[in-house]
């Protein structure tokens, strides 16, 4: 009990040292801005993985026994720099060039093993498919490695995402896992208003996944379900209710933060709003 | 492979698309971690001997052209040596932007083949006919694009694409009895033209199954004391640009391809022609952007002004103005 307590503060400052990162890059980013809300609704999700599930080498980011991570939604990089960051991959000073000229940290995922990031993303739609022919090569090596693909709730608009959700199963990845960042917000609205794509939960099931429906910022909840999922036997789906935006009260379900400016003085504000 | 006269005759009869099942097959025996991925097409892709032999090397990711890229992809990722294949339209088109992102941004190896481009369906229709995939891939950054020209070097093409650390597409274009340009074996090696034929007057360039018309074209010119280059562009993508260099010295150069005339090899080689400070006009035989009705494929050819007698004409038309 002890110990799962003192594996949950790991995680919790884990995600507080993630938003710190978060708001100094969005700050650096000036006026370029960035994809602010939904970052933070995947912090606890990145968190858990990062600071706990995932397999990886701290001094080296290229170990071939590591986890493999894609964020299929890449435009919410700023987490995943942040947490590559925390493991020790990316230094603070390089999280300052988010967005600058010639940085290796853009707006979207750009693949650079060096500092831990394997994949480019950025076009929706397209990481499980990657994530599924990672996972079939492990298998067919007879590795022990996981898959850990992480997708929006908006970008399961994209008719990609569910021949990726029909083929997984097929091939019995049960080294797969996908999480559903469900903030239930997209680009320019929520996801009822541009485009109702209810029941998740039920849909991934009839696809053939093992599904589980969560509070994505439960790090008990979220816990529970990737190691459950250690002795399932299909590809795994998490449903994270999530809040976009969330640990700021300017940001939390405004969806004005999708992708804007953080101004000095929000940035100050924010500080203090963690601090609490 | 046992390149010999029998199954140089074998392959051609069988055309390329089931010679590609052959060489994958072949290829199989050598290559440890190659993996062959289709999209519910292993039939016409001459994959089912492959398919019943390796079904441990071997996807089937249904009809769903997009995630087998990007399941490709993810194979390539972790060095598993990928081979993709189906229809061309469908091979290029519909997971266009999955080829962007993961084997031109990402430069994630994979030897895509795209089987009956060109207008070797012309029954089907132009949803089966492609016209436009070099146009389409050539504008990827990091793409090789090569067009064999007989079913012997579509096994040379294939087994060079798989040995090769870049991003590829083999474009299969032709039926079955497809025309013999190779009768031996000879020396393939992508980005590297071959000159069938030397002649000073007039310099062909083709790829694909265009090649043979184009030789046949040769023959009838140097009939009419016109003699004629005829150069086997089998790489489009990157271009040998020497060979058109040299070209510059004939009276006219020509292009055919079973390809819109827009983005493929006639317009690669005019690019380059165009930094030249001088180089002769250039005829561009291929479609004239357009969707023709339908028919088969002798009855296309000719309509489209790519059979031997029609290049002739042209050229003789374009000596002459």
């Amino acid at each position: 009990m002890k110990k799962n307590f003192e594996k949950i503060k790991i995680i919790e400052d884990f995600a507080l040292n993630i938003r710190k990162n978060i708001l100094e890059m969005a700050l650096a980013a000036g006026a370029s801005s960035s994809h602010f809300g939904g970052a933070l609704s995947i912090t606890e999700i990145i968190s858990v993985l990062f600071a706990d599930q995932m397999k990886i080498k701290k001094d080296n980011p290229k170990h071939e026994s590591r986890d493999r991570f894609i964020l299929s939604k890449g435009h919410a990089c700023l987490a995943y720099y942040a947490a590559l960051s925390e493991v020790g991959y990316i230094s603070k000073e390089e999280l300052k060039t988010f967005e600058k000229d010639d940085s290796n940290l853009l707006g979207h995922p750009v693949i650079n093993r060096d500092i831990g990031i394997d994949f480019s993303n950025g076009s929706l739609g397209m990481g499980l498919a990657l994530g599924i022919g990672v996972a079939l090569a492990l298998k067919k090596r007879k590795k022990d490695i996981n898959v850990y693909v992480v997708l929006g709730d908006g970008e399961c608009n994209e008719g990609s995402v569910w021949e990726a959700a029909m083929a997984a199963p097929n091939f019995k990845l049960n080294n797969l896992y996908a999480i559903i960042d469900k903030n239930n917000f997209q680009q320019t609205g929520s996801n009822k208003d541009i485009m109702d794509n209810p029941n998740l939960k039920e849909k991934w099931s009839s696809f053939g996944w093992n599904t589980k429906e969560v509070d994505g910022h439960n790090i008990n909840e979220l816990l529970s379900f990737f190691e459950e999922g250690r002795t399932i036997d299909k590809p795994k789906a998490l449903i994270a209710n999530t809040i976009k935006g969330k640990g700021f009260s300017f940001s939390e379900n405004n969806n004005d933060w999708h992708h804007s400016v953080l101004t000095k003085s929000l940035y100050e504000k924010g500080l203090q709003e963690l601090i609490k | 492979m046992d390149i010999n006269t029998r199954n140089i005759k074998v392959w051609s009869t069988i055309g390329s698309r089931a010679t590609l099942g052959i060489a994958a097959v072949e290829l199989a025996k050598e290559i440890d971690e190659l993996m062959v991925l289709t999209c519910d097409v292993s039939t016409s892709a001459g994959l089912d001997r492959f398919r019943k032999t390796y079904p441990e090397k071997y996807l089937d990711l249904g009809i769903a052209e997009q995630n087998m890229i990007g399941v490709a992809a993810g194979l390539a990722s972790e060095n598993f040596n990928v081979v993709t294949t189906t229809f061309a339209p469908f091979q290029t088109m519909r997971c266009c932007e999955q080829i962007k992102v993961n084997l031109g941004y990402m430069s994630q190896k994979v030897c895509m083949v795209g089987i009956a481009s060109g207008l070797a369906l012309g029954t089907l229709g132009y949803t089966h006919c492609c016209i436009e995939d070099i146009g389409v891939l050539r504008s990827i950054p990091g793409i090789v694009i090569i067009s064999p020209a007989d079913s012997l070097e579509t096994i040379k093409a294939l087994n060079s694409a798989v040995r090769s650390s870049k991003p590829t597409y083999i474009r299969l274009t032709g039926g079955s009895n497809n025309p013999i340009v190779y009768d031996k074996d000879y020396n393939f090696e992508i980005g590297k033209s071959i000159t069938l034929k030397e002649g000073e007057d007039v310099t062909i360039f083709a790829s694909g199954a265009s090649v043979f018309q184009s030789l046949e074209a040769a023959k009838i010119l140097e009939k009419e004391n016109l003699s004629c280059s005829v150069i086997n562009m089998h790489t489009i993508k990157p271009l040998d640009t020497d060979a058109i260099k040299k070209a510059c010295k004939s009276k006219l150069i020509a292009t055919v391809e079973e390809h819109n005339i827009i983005g493929g090899l006639g317009s690669a080689v005019s690019e380059y022609k165009s930094t030249l400070s001088s180089s002769p006009k250039q005829v561009f035989f291929g479609i004239n952007d357009t969707y023709s009705k339908g028919g088969n494929y002798k009855f296309l050819l000719n309509k489209h002004g790519l059979t031997a007698e029609k290049i002739v004409n042209d050229i003789l038309i374009n000596l002459k103005n």
